[in-house]
């Protein structure tokens, strides 16, 4: 899933402070199960803000609700009415979701809340744990399932590198070094021998690198008949 | 012969070679620089020149290069692929090459993190593997990464690094020998303080004959005071100092002196391990120091390469 983290309260107060009538506005999927922008974080944002520009003697009002997915068209349609009653809406959604409403609907002002940082998963309650870049081109099956793309700090492939101690990376001894992992893996396995083929350079243009992607699927797309 | 460098000249005549290292200024003016090159031109066959070593922005290692080359010595120019993808570092080794150098040396490089531009985006196109892999066949299919023709001629005498002293220790022979593989000619190694992990680890590439098929330089850097020391063994990433070595330099009424000694005492082990090759010497902020321990190591004077 998709992880964010709220962006500071005063970056948010200061987006805000030159409209009346404000909106926090949340999704409930990816960012509610990692605690960042579901409908409780919502309405908790918009409450600090009410106090926020209460104390700073900014006026207006700040509401909030929450919708099921708003990275989906059919999802946003239902309220959009609502969201067109606002000056701003602050959309505690990932990254994506900001910019579906922005598409779907121009004529919006429509901020950030949070800030995106990455693809994973809660490893324990209150922990969550990167673990795809979404790189357009998988390796998890030379490398046991442990992606080194995302989770070695150079995204080696024919790692480890000279840092890497103790099975830490040299970047923090708060961080695994993926090369570590993926070669005790492969040694459970009995498989350490494939570490001797040298992989080749990455094929980037088909990750971020090649200018922004777009899946077209041809076989389920509607023909509209237009 | 492969590009008839000095370097390689001096490797296959099979004497133990000494090659030393400068690191280039925080700024343009290079004339300290080239005053310790200066130091140690009878004493060291060729230098490394590093690349924004700790991810410190320097002056680039190939103009500090180049300007070797007009002195008449003989650089090594370090190429980490951290700050550069594959456009870049091959139009810099092709540029390296037309300004003289014959000599490149292949590193990941330490994490941006680490330097003085905590905030920059850390490349990392291809890796070290590919690096190395990449440039031989620059030089020896004349093919670029991507597949397109090198016109003209090209030479290089290529170089990896290796660190006995990373883990997991048993790959460390296994991932040597992967860069010999990928086209590394020679390889000089982390700075060596824990010499019975490098004995074990020197074990091992004999046992598969390694050392045969790569010339391997043992890196050696002296200790200037108790603080560098401790600033090594906790700070610098890849490098293991010893408790013992530590207490010894603790110990020690003259620290400098203590820290030479240490220094001469690896290089006199090392000439007796089989398979070394030589020594690598990265005396940095401490250059000066360079000609005495190749003297006091009885390295000194070097044969005419
Ligand atoms: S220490 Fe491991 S995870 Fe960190 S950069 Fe090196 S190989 Fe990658």
């Amino acid at each position: 899933m998709i992880i964010a983290e709220r962006k500071p309260l005063e970056e948010i107060a200061a987006m805000a402070a030159p409209y009346e009538k404000v909106c926090v506005v949340g999704c409930d999927t990816c960012v509610a199960v990692c605690m960042a922008g579901g409908r409780k974080e919502a309405e908790e944002t918009a409450a600090l803000l009410r106090i926020h520009r209460e104390k700073n003697n900014i006026g207006g009002v700040v509401e909030s609700f929450s919708i099921e997915r708003q990275c989906e068209y059919e999802m946003i349609e239902e309220h959009m009415e609502k969201m067109k009653g606002y000056d701003l809406v602050i959309s505690v959604a990932c990254g994506v979701g900001v910019q579906t409403v922005v598409d779907y609907e121009p004529s919006l002002k429509v901020v950030p809340g949070l800030n995106t940082t990455s693809f994973g998963y809660p490893v324990e309650q209150g922990v969550w744990k990167e673990n795809c870049l979404g790189c357009g081109n998988c390796v998890l099956h030379l490398t046991m399932g442990i992606c080194p793309i995302t989770r070695c700090a150079k995204s080696i492939l024919n790692g480890p590198c000279g840092g890497s101690a103790d099975g830490k990376c040299e970047i923090s001894k708060d961080v695994e070094c993926a090369w570590q992992l993926i070669h005790d893996r492969l040694a459970s396995f009995g498989r350490v021998g494939d570490l001797a083929e040298i992989q080749p350079p990455k094929d980037w243009s088909v990750s971020h690198h090649g200018g922004p992607r777009t899946s077209v699927r041809e076989d389920v797309r509607i023909d509209r008949g237009e | 012969m492969i590009a008839g460098s000095k370097l390689e000249r001096a490797i296959n005549s099979g004497e133990f070679v000494v090659t030393g290292e400068l690191g280039p200024p925080k700024g343009a003016d290079i004339e300290e620089m080239k005053h310790h090159a200066e130091g140690m031109r009878n004493h060291v066959e060729a230098y490394n020149i590093t690349d924004n070593q700790t991810a410190i922005v320097r002056t680039s290692s190939i103009a500090c290069g180049a300007t070797l080359v007009q002195m008449g010595l003989e650089p090594i120019i370090q190429i980490v692929v951290r700050d550069r993808n594959r456009i870049c570092i091959q139009s810099d080794v092709l540029g390296a090459h037309a300004l003289g150098v014959k000599n490149t040396l292949c590193l990941a490089g330490d994490h941006q993190k680490f330097g003085n531009e905590p905030q920059s985006k850390g490349v990392y196109d291809i890796d070290s593997m590919q690096l190395i892999k990449g440039l031989k066949d620059m030089r020896d299919e004349k093919k670029f990464m991507g597949g397109d023709e090198v016109e003209g001629d090209i030479s290089y005498f290529l170089g990896a690094v290796e660190n006995p002293f990373a883990d997991p220790f048993e790959y460390r022979v296994d991932r040597l020998e992967k860069k010999i593989e990928a086209g590394a000619s020679f390889i000089q190694t982390q700075c060596i303080f824990d010499l019975d992990r490098f004995e074990r680890w020197m074990e091992l590439v004999r046992e598969r004959g390694l050392h045969k098929r790569c010339a391997i330089l043992g890196g050696v850097t002296p200790m200037k005071s108790l603080g560098a020391a401790r600033y090594m063994k906790n700070n610098v990433s890849g490098i293991t100092i010893p408790d013992a070595l530590v207490d010894r330099l603790k110990g020690a009424e003259k620290k400098k002196e203590e820290g030479l000694k240490i220094a001469i005492e690896t290089i006199e082990r090392l000439k007796e391990i089989e398979g070394v090759a030589g020594v690598h010497i990265m005396a940095i902020a401490w250059e000066e120091v360079v000609p005495e321990i190749v003297e006091r190591a009885g390295l000194y004077p070097r044969p005419k390469f």
